[in-house]
This record gives structure tokens, C-alpha cells and sequence, in this order.
């Protein structure tokens, strides 16, 4: 079947193609379109019957002649060959070369789309990744093999903060990143792909990163290839290479915008939005690809980056994916405007595996308890600010003023940090004391009485 | 034999003359399976369990004829099954890290022996009655499994097998049926997932289900054969309460049962539950504990099964008289998955894409909960907790607004605790409770007659301090008389000295009722004395500065449930502490 063509399309319209009279073609399958022009066009069987085969065309079905319109079924799934080679590439979303330099050569060539894993297969993931950014390690820690996007809005430095967990991210002890990093980007701009390279090519690590890339003015539909392919890759270096990767991918509403398209055309229910009901499976198809298996030495630690439409947390894209990942990184458009960076959100933000990879025996014992506490005092803070901004700082209590006065330091001193700095967890912590030693022992509940005597600055309790 | 006519996405159209609804079929050269939801004249409509990427119109479809069932015998607990009951330890050996398509492991081990002993008054001739006793297996130390007839049974025993080793397909005995057949009876037996087990009656669920969870137990309690949902945000901690709830309840048997959620949740559950240990039998958790999981990125279609696998192997150790818990996380992603399904039937959306049956569907499940009389005359409950997730945290959405009419305990999650990391964030003014009346009973009888009245004192005081704190939030606190901040202080403490309990501090992760109890008299007694002095003119900025209120707070994470007499050495000394602060207060105004 892979080598006859069929001209027997009976209808088209946005996207979607009609084949008669085709028997027996396999779901799923890959499909190659020739126009009248002689221009390749690549498509996708969504149903199939003997009498009707529907096929979705990535490049559109515009300007598509019927009669004039060959088709050809490649009985097989999208694929993408791999090997070592891949590493240093750029790829396009489909998975061929856009470096210019020849295709990848390969026997093993693997469905885009994965399997699931067993569950009963996967391993929790423990280890401690140090980023050097406070508002992270101290209070929303990274986990070797998890999930953890940064959800942002237009105009924050989201690229910025992602290269800077690029670059300093190691484990503990650690010299540097022993990391490999898969890059996906789908929807960005030019200029989002050119910052990621240049800081790529600044710290050296171009040839430890495998690129895939869509970019704004690029078929649609390839878009939802792109992050299938990347994870393709990225699971074949962690576990076949038993490499340990980062897979930094932007931007995950570009994604889900081109499924609510896709779907759109196909006909399919909406739930919230427009966005299909199944927005939430198939974003889950993408991020439980991150993770560690038994027995398997890399793992595969995902950093999706997600533009929240108009900031809005409970937009459906942030908060499937926010049900879906293990935690958050949430940078807000009020701290970077008084000049905080990297500008984290710290209350909404949430790291699901931090209580089983720091503390005793991961990072320092007080760690969890310090967390705790950060978010507890800064909480209160922030009541007592927005009591302020009514009734006046004048107005306020003294142990409120000095809560007051703990805020800005946290944001300044704590969230604030340079872009190149690379902060120890230690630091982290001892400027965490620093900070607590604002406010007087007996309001600091969630540490022990021997951490307050070790390290509260004032400590006389 | 029958064959492919269509394929869209998990939905296949066969011609299939004959099947019926509800019928599992299997499909393809690959062998996928699925269930028949469809039906026109020689076509059916079939849901698969997998993906169906690479079916072929024209290949091979069969019925199977029977519907979806779940095998009940040794070998459940300790285990891992997918949302359609394959077992997920045995698969992975078989087919490696990956879910391999078309697989078929039975769900229960065919080559493990068990050593059964026949119940002592079966007789050969007497009659017999499904759900009827048969004999015992212990399957875990903690956990001696009845072996039941299939519920449906009636006849004449012929011959029971004797004590012995036995698998699970040899025959241990033989019934006469009243058509004279003859049919043989194993340790195991097959039931329909979709239909109800029968019982001989509902029963008044009366027993309090303890979790160990001060803001659950003593505030808004639920039953054992009560139903009780957990709505909440992402993040808010809906898994983090139903794994507290899984490790610590006094339930006999927890089926956890992980609807479209994340994998690593499950490995974490199947990673430290046989490291802890059940507080009531001192047994490795997992002993007692069964995992039903249909993680995010596995078909949908399986998802929508797995509630009801889950909720049958429930009703079955319900039938053996033992009380189970299920808890089920999440139900929002079962009732997504019955809308996805409807979607492509093309069925008319009603809200949010939702098909209008389903309220029904979520009645007619939660239902499956409750305390019964069992077939063989014992009693046994399911308690079913449901996590809800609704979308951007709305609760006015369908699936937490339907949820909300069925269930009797709702325990509300917020997002605003949560964000402040205050564990768990069970929203105190949301969440109620029908069952306090009949927990008030077993709280009275076997802890403090005054259970309820301390209960209901420590509400008054956070809805009062609800209302101080708006008043407080538009003119600040001086505006308040010393007994209204004192209050405010009052409540404070029971926020973080009673309500606030992680998960994660070893100490304080279970509390017995006797330590729920301890805790709530003392923050109330510091209330009381402290209100007493203010009511004598004590200023309550002096009783704020009181070190009694910080050391208070950190009473729950001091002293665990074992060691309540210390806790209650720290009650007996707070007037003490009052009535220093009274003397030194009499003398500077003197
Ligand atoms: N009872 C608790 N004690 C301590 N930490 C908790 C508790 N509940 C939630 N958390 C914290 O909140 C995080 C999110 O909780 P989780 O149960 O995963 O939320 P949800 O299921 O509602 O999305 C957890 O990873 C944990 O860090
Ligand atoms: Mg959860």
C-alpha cells in the first residue's frame, strides 16, 4: 500500500481531506500528499473506513485541487530515527533536519508517540537539583525526572529564567550540569529560538543539546508533533543513553492553541473555552513522559514554559497543566514590574516532590521546616501589606511593622538575585535565617525550638 | 466472528450481528479489548481499552460474552491492577516498562497455591446460597480472606474440598443448582463491574471511619459506609489527604484507586505503604491495601472503567464483612472520560460539554457506598471518598455542583491555605458534615461526653474571628475591644495549634481521637481562662504576649498519640499560667 497513490479525495475543507474507496488503511497512519504543483504535503489518518478515510493535512488543505491531489498511505506512525548523532542537531517539529546538515541515518526509528509507561515501572524521583535560584531551591525545589513548568505571562522573563536553570542546574556536590538537554519550541518567535541558542552557544553546551523547533509562522498542525518528537528523543537519551536530560519546552500555550484548532476543524465537543475535553489527556500524554523507570539510569526532567493568557491562573491551559505537572513556577507581572528578578510568585508556586527530596539526608535537615516557614511568614506579610495600603504603615502594630519590613527584604534580597548568580542551597538557606531573624522567634511556628536556637539570628527563646 | 468497519480514535464501529450492550469484545490482529456501547442491526459500537492506532478495517472482531468483570479471590490485596484489572506487576515482567498493547495477564495469579480451610458447618446436602461462606484464607497476616459463593448462586452443596493447599482454578466443591446442573465452585469467582453486588440490607452506618486527621475527625466526620467528596484546586492537596486517609484510617481494607492521575503519585503510594505500618494492627500497610490505576497518559476509556474495578473489588471485601475504604482520585477525570466517550457518540453536551446523565452516573456510583447487611449474614461497609477537581477551582462547576447533592461529608479544600502551606487545607467554613450527630454518639461513649459541645465552641470561635478579621481588614486591629481580640487570638491558635497538621511531621501525621481530643480542650481552655481575665479587664495585648500561646502551637508536633499523659501534664498547667499573668497584672494596676 506504502507505494501506490490514490487520487480519490471527495472532499477538503480547512485542513481535513476526504479519501473514497481506499480499504483496510491503518489508523494512525502517516500520509504524503502530492498537489497538483508537485509540493509534498504530510497528513495523518484520524478515522478510517473502507468507503471513507479522513486525513488531517499538517501544511493545510489550501489550494488543494481533488482531482488533481495524489495520496499515499505510509502504513506506519510518525517516526522519528535516532541515535547518537542526534545530539548538537536542530530538527523541525517533524523531526527533519533544519541545520542544514544531512538527515539522521538510523535502523531505529520510534513512534513519536510513545507508550505509556507501567506504572508499576516508574521510580520516585528523589534527587535534590540545585538550580542556584533561591525562590526555587529554597522554597519549590527541582527533582531529578520531574515536572515542573514555569507558568508566565507576555513580556516576562521566562526564556531568561529557563536559561539560567539550564545553566547552573547540577545535583548536589556536583562540579557542573551533568546534563543533556533536549530543546523544543513551538509557536515561539525567531527571537525566542535565536536567545535560547546564543545562551546555548555562550555556555558551551551546544553540542550536549538536541533542538526541535516550530516557530511562529510555521505549519500549525506540525506543532503538535513537535513536543512528541522531542520527548521521542529526549526518552531514547535518557533511557537507552542512560543520560540524564532537561527538556526546556516553549510554549505550551502555542500547543494547546493548535490543538483547540485542530479539534475545532474536526468538529469535536468543547468543554471549557473552546479547548477540546481531551486537552487534559493530551497534555498528560506529554508531560507524564518525564520521569524515572526501575532499573534505569537516566531520567528525563521536564521544564515546560506556558504563557498564562492574561495572566489568569484558572485559564484552562496553566490549570490542566497545573492538575497535571508536579508543581509550578509562577512569575508575576508585579514583582518584575518593581524590578525583581527572576520575579516568583512564591505563594501560588509549588513543587510536589520537594518533601521527599530535601531535608536530612538531601539537603540540610532544616530545609522543609525553613520552607514552611518562608511561606507561612511571607503569607502573613502580605496581609498585613494590603492591611497597610488601607489603614497606613503609620497605623500599624510594631511586630506588623516588622512584618512589613521582612516583606521587602524577602522580595528584594531572597526572590531577587542576579542573573548569573549561581546561589548555593546553603546560601539559599542561611540568607532564608537572615530573613526570619527579622521577625521574633515566638512567631515562627513551623521551625523547631533547636533550629530557632542553631540559627535565628536574635534567638534567645 | 465479526470484523472492522470503522475506527475513530477509541471508538470502532464492527459488524458484530448478535452482540449486546455492555458485551466485551476483542478486536483487531492485536487483540485490543473493549466493550460493545452500541448497537444498530448488525453493527455495534465498541469502546476500546487501548490505543487503536494501527487497527485495519476488515480485520477480525469478536464477542467475547460476557461484560466487563473483575476476578474476586486470593490474591487482590498487595497488589496493582490497571483500570481494566490486568495486573501491572505481572505485566511489566511480561512486557517490560512500557504498556505493550494487547496484552492478556490474568488479574489474579493461577499458579499460587493457598491454604484453605472449609468453613466448619458446610455440610454435604445442606443448601447453599450465594455470598454464602465457603472458608478462609489467610491471604495476609492481617487479613483473612472469606471465600464467598458468586452472589447469584442457590442449590444443593455436593461436596466441599478439605483443608488444604489449593490454586485458584482447582475445584473445591460442587453445587447442585435447582435445574439439577451441576456447577463447581473455586476460590475465586467473576463479577460484573457495572452492577451493584447484592446484600440483604442497608444498615445505619453508626461507626465513626477515623483518619488520624484532627480537621477531619473532629470536625467534619464521616462514617464507615459514608460517602464523603474532596474538591479542591490543583495543589490544594486533594491526594496528599486521600494518601493520609489511605495510610491511617481504621478501615479494614483501602482500595486507593488513582483515576487519570500521575503515575509518580502511585509508585510513592506503593513505595511507602509497605514501609509504614497500620496503627491499629501494627501490620505493614500494604497488607491491606489494593491499587487500581489508570495514570493521565493511559487511554481514557480504561479510566472510565477503573471506578467501577474499584468499587466492585470493594463491595466484595464489603461482602466478606470487613469495612473497606475507597477512595477514588480523581472522580473528575472518570466523569471526563464518560464526556469525552458521550462526545464522540455524539451525544447532546448539556453543561460544559457534560452529558445530562451525569448527575445520574455519579448517584448511581457513589451509591455503591453505604453499610450493609452482607448475603452471609454478617455486616460490612464501603466508605467511598471521591476527589473532585474542578476546573480553575470553581465549585459551582458540574461535577463538584452534582458531587455536592450525593455526598453527606465535603471536605473543601482552599486555594489561599494552601498557598500559605497550611495543611490541609480544608476550608473550616465550607466543609460540613451530616454524620455529627451519630459521631457525637461514639465520641461521647468512648472519649468525652462533651465532644460535641467542644466541637461546636471551637467553630463558634473561627466564624466569629471570620467576622473580627473583615472588620480588621478594613480598619485595623486596634479597633477591637480586648475581648474581640482575644478571640481573634483564640482562633489563631486553634488554626495552628488543633487544625494545622502536615502530612510530613512524623510526629503528628496521625493523631488518635484521644490526642484530637486532648488538643481541642487545651486550645479551648486557653481560650476560656484567657477570656476570663479579660473579661475582668486584662488588657488583651498583655494575654498576646503570653509565651503559653506560642508554646501551645507546638504541643501537636511534641507529643504523639502515645504520649498523651505529657499533653495532658501541659492542660492541667494552663490556669497556672493564667493566674500568674492575673497576679502580675493586679499588682502593676494596683
Ligand atoms: N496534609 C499535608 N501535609 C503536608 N503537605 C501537604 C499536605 N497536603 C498537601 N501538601 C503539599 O501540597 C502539595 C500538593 O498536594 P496534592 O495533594 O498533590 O494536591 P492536589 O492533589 O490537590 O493537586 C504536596 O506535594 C505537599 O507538598
Ligand atoms: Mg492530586
Amino acid at each position: 500500500m506504502k507505494n501506490i497513490e490514490f487520487r480519490t479525495a471527495t472532499s477538503a475543507q480547512g485542513g481535513l481531506i476526504v479519501m473514497g474507496g481506499v480499504p483496510g488503511v491503518a489508523a494512525g497512519s502517516r500520509v504524503q500528499l502530492r498537489d497538483h504543483a508537485g509540493r509534498l504535503r504530510a497528513g495523518l489518518v484520524i478515522r478510517s473506513a473502507d468507503d471513507a478515510v479522513l486525513v488531517e493535512v499538517f501544511e493545510g488543505t489550501d489550494e488543494l485541487d481533488l482531482e488533481r491531489t495524489w495520496v499515499r498511505f505510509l502504513d506506519e506512525p510518525f517516526k522519528l530515527p535516532v541515535s547518537r548523532d542526534i545530539l548538537g542537531r536542530v530538527f523541525n517539529g517533524a523531526g527533519l533536519p533544519r541545520d542544514g546538515r544531512p538527515p539522521i541515518i538510523s535502523a531505529d526509528r520510534r513512534d513519536v508517540n510513545g507508550e505509556p509507561l507501567n506504572p508499576a515501572a516508574r521510580a520516585y524521583p528523589r534527587e535534590f537539583i540545585q538550580t542556584g535560584i533561591s525562590a526555587i531551591d529554597g522554597m519549590n525545589s527541582l527533582t531529578r525526572g520531574q515536572k515542573l513548568p514555569i507558568f508566565s505571562g507576555g513580556g516576562l522573563p521566562h526564556n531568561r529564567v529557563a536559561a539560567q536553570i539550564v545553566r547552573q542546574a547540577k545535583l548536589l556536590g556536583e562540579e557542573s550540569s551533568e546534563f543533556v538537554v533536549v530543546f523544543a519550541a513551538f509557536g515561539a518567535s525567531h527571537a525566542d529560538a535565536r536567545f535560547f541558542q546564543e545562551s546555548f552557544e555562550e555556555s558551551g553546551v551546544l553540542n550536549k543539546v538536541v533542538m526541535f523547533l516550530n516557530l511562529a509562522d510555521e505549519p500549525v498542525i506540525e506543532r503538535l508533533l513537535t513536543p512528541r518528537a522531542a520527548l521521542t528523543a529526549a526518552e531514547y537519551l535518557a533511557f537507552d543513553l542512560d543520560y540524564h536530560v532537561l527538556v526546556v519546552m516553549t510554549d505550551m500555550t502555542a500547543y494547546a492553541e493548535a490543538l483547540r484548532e485542530v479539534a475545532v476543524l474536526r468538529g469535536d465537543v468543547p468543554a471549557r473555552k473552546g479547548y477540546p475535553g481531551y486537552l487534559y489527556s493530551d497534555l498528560a500524554e506529554i508531560y507524564e513522559r518525564a520521569g524515572r523507570i526501575k532499573n534505569r539510569r537516566g531520567s528525563i526532567t521536564m521544564i515546560p514554559v506556558l504563557s498564562m493568557p492574561s495572566d489568569d491562573i484558572t485559564h484552562p491551559i496553566p490549570d490542566l497543566t497545573g492538575y497535571i505537572t508536579e508543581g509550578q513556577i509562577v512569575l508575576g507581572r508585579e514583582l518584575a514590574n518593581q524590578g525583581v528578578y527572576p520575579p516568583v510568585t512564591v505563594l501560588p508556586s509549588l513543587s510536589r516532590l520537594m518533601k521527599d527530596g530535601v531535608g536530612k539526608n538531601f539537603t540540610r535537615e532544616d530545609h522543609p521546616h525553613v520552607a514552611s516557614q518562608l511561606f507561612a511568614s511571607y503569607a502573613k506579610a502580605l496581609e498585613v501589606r494590603g492591611l497597610a495600603a488601607i489603614i497606613g504603615a503609620e497605623e500599624l502594630s510594631d511586630a506588623d511593622r516588622r512584618y512589613l519590613e521582612f516583606a521587602n527584604a524577602f522580595e528584594r534580597r531572597f526572590i531577587g538575585q542576579g542573573e548569573d548568580e549561581d546561589r548555593s542551597v546553603y546560601e539559599t538557606l542561611n540568607l532564608a535565617w537572615d530573613l526570619l531573624s527579622m521577625l521574633p522567634p515566638e512567631a515562627l511556628i513551623r521551625v523547631s525550638e533547636a533550629e530557632l536556637a542553631k540559627y535565628h539570628k536574635g534567638a534567645t527563646a | 466472528m465479526g470484523k472492522i468497519l470503522e475506527i475513530n480514535g477509541p471508538l470502532v464501529k464492527l459488524e458484530l450481528p448478535e452482540t449486546v450492550i455492555g458485551e466485551q469484545v476483542r478486536v483487531g490482529r492485536i487483540g485490543l479489548v473493549g466493550e460493545v456501547i452500541g448497537r444498530d442491526g448488525n453493527t455495534a459500537l465498541a469502546q476500546l481499552y487501548e490505543d487503536t492506532a494501527g487497527l485495519r478495517p476488515g480485520e477480525v472482531a469478536e464477542g467475547l460474552g460476557w461484560p466487563l468483570s473483575v476476578e474476586l479471590g486470593p490474591g487482590l490485596l498487595n497488589a496493582i491492577f490497571d483500570g481494566v484489572q490486568r495486573p501491572l506487576n505481572a505485566v511489566w515482567e511480561q512486557s517490560g516498562d512500557r504498556m505493550a498493547r494487547g496484552v492478556s495477564v490474568p488479574s489474579l495469579p493461577r499458579d499460587k497455591r493457598w491454604h484453605f480451610v472449609p468453613d466448619e458447618h458446610r455440610r454435604a446436602g445442606a443448601s447453599l446460597a450465594g455470598g454464602d461462606i465457603l472458608g478462609t484464607v489467610q491471604e495476609t497476616e492481617s487479613i483473612l480472606h472469606r471465600i464467598l459463593t458468586p452472589p447469584l448462586l442457590h442449590g444443593e452443596l455436593l461436596e466441599l474440598a478439605p483443608e488444604g493447599d489449593y490454586t485458584i482454578e482447582e475445584v473445591i466443591g460442587r453445587v447442585k443448582l435447582a435445574d439439577g446442573r451441576i456447577e463447581k465452585l473455586r476460590l475465586f469467582h467473576r463479577w460484573p463491574v457495572r452492577t451493584p453486588r447484592p446484600f440483604k440490607r442497608r444498615d445505619h452506618a453508626v461507626q465513626p471511619l477515623l483518619t488520624g486527621q484532627r480537621i477531619l475527625d473532629t470536625f467534619y466526620p464521616l462514617l464507615k459506609g459514608g460517602k464523603a467528596a474532596i474538591p479542591g484546586p490543583f495543589g490544594a492537596g486533594k491526594t496528599m489527604l486521600q494518601q493520609q486517609i489511605a495510610r491511617w484510617c481504621n478501615a479494614e481494607i483501602v482500595i486507593y484507586v488513582g483515576c487519570g492521575e500521575r503515575g509518580n503519585e502511585l509508585t510513592d503510594v506503593l513505595e511507602f505503604m509497605p514501609e509504614l505500618k497500620d496503627p491499629h494492627t501494627g501490620r505493614p500497610l500494604m497488607e491491606r491495601t489494593l491499587l487500581v490505576a489508570n495514570t493521565s497518559n493511559m487511554p481514557v476509556v480504561a479510566r472510565e472503567a477503573s471506578v467501577y474495578v474499584g468499587i466492585t473489588l470493594a463491595e466484595y471485601f464489603r461482602d466478606q464483612g470487613l469495612d473497606v475504604v475507597m477512595v477514588a482520585d480523581s472522580t473528575s477525570r472518570w466523569a471526563e472520560a464518560l464526556r469525552e466517550v458521550a462526545g464522540r457518540l455524539g451525544q447532546m453536551p448539556v453543561e460544559e460539554g457534560y452529558p445530562a446523565y451525569l448527575g445520574s452516573r455519579l448517584a448511581a456510583f457513589y451509591e455503591r457506598a453505604g453499610r450493609v447487611e452482607t448475603l452471609a449474614g454478617g455486616h460490612g461497609s464501603v466508605t467511598l471518598i471521591g476527589a473532585v477537581s474542578p476546573p480553575g477551582g470553581d465549585f459551582s462547576e458540574p461535577v463538584t455542583s452534582h458531587t455536592k447533592e450525593i455526598i453527606q461529608t465535603f471536605w473543601a479544600l482552599s486555594k489561599e491555605l494552601a498557598d500559605a502551606r497550611h495543611y490541609p487545607s480544608v476550608d473550616w467554613l465550607e466543609s460540613f458534615s451530616g454524620y455529627v450527630g451519630s459521631a457525637a454518639k461514639w465520641w461521647a461513649e468512648n472519649i468525652d461526653p462533651n465532644w460535641e459541645n467542644e466541637r461546636a465552641a471551637a467553630l463558634d470561635l473561627l466564624a466569629a474571628s471570620e467576622e473580627l478579621q473583615r472588620i480588621v481588614n478594613l480598619v485595623g486591629v486596634e479597633a477591637l475591644s480586648s475581648e474581640q481580640r482575644w478571640t481573634l487570638e483564640a482562633a489563631g491558635l486553634i488554626k495552628e495549634g488543633l487544625l494545622q497538621q502536615s502530612a510530613t511531621d512524623e510526629i503528628d501525621s496521625f493523631a488518635s481521637p484521644e490526642k484530637q481530643f486532648a488538643l481541642l480542650s487545651a486550645m479551648l481552655e486557653i481560650f476560656r481562662q484567657g477570656m476570663k481575665l479579660v473579661k475582668l479587664g486584662a488588657p488583651a495585648r498583655k494575654l498576646i504576649q503570653m509565651p503559653l500561646l506560642a508554646q501551645a502551637r507546638r504541643w501537636k508536633s511534641q507529643h504523639s498519640s502515645d504520649q498523651i499523659d505529657q499533653l495532658k501534664v501541659k492542660i492541667a498547667a494552663i490556669p497556672g499560667e493564667f493566674e500568674k499573668l492575673m497576679l502580675e497584672y493586679e499588682q502593676t494596676s494596683a
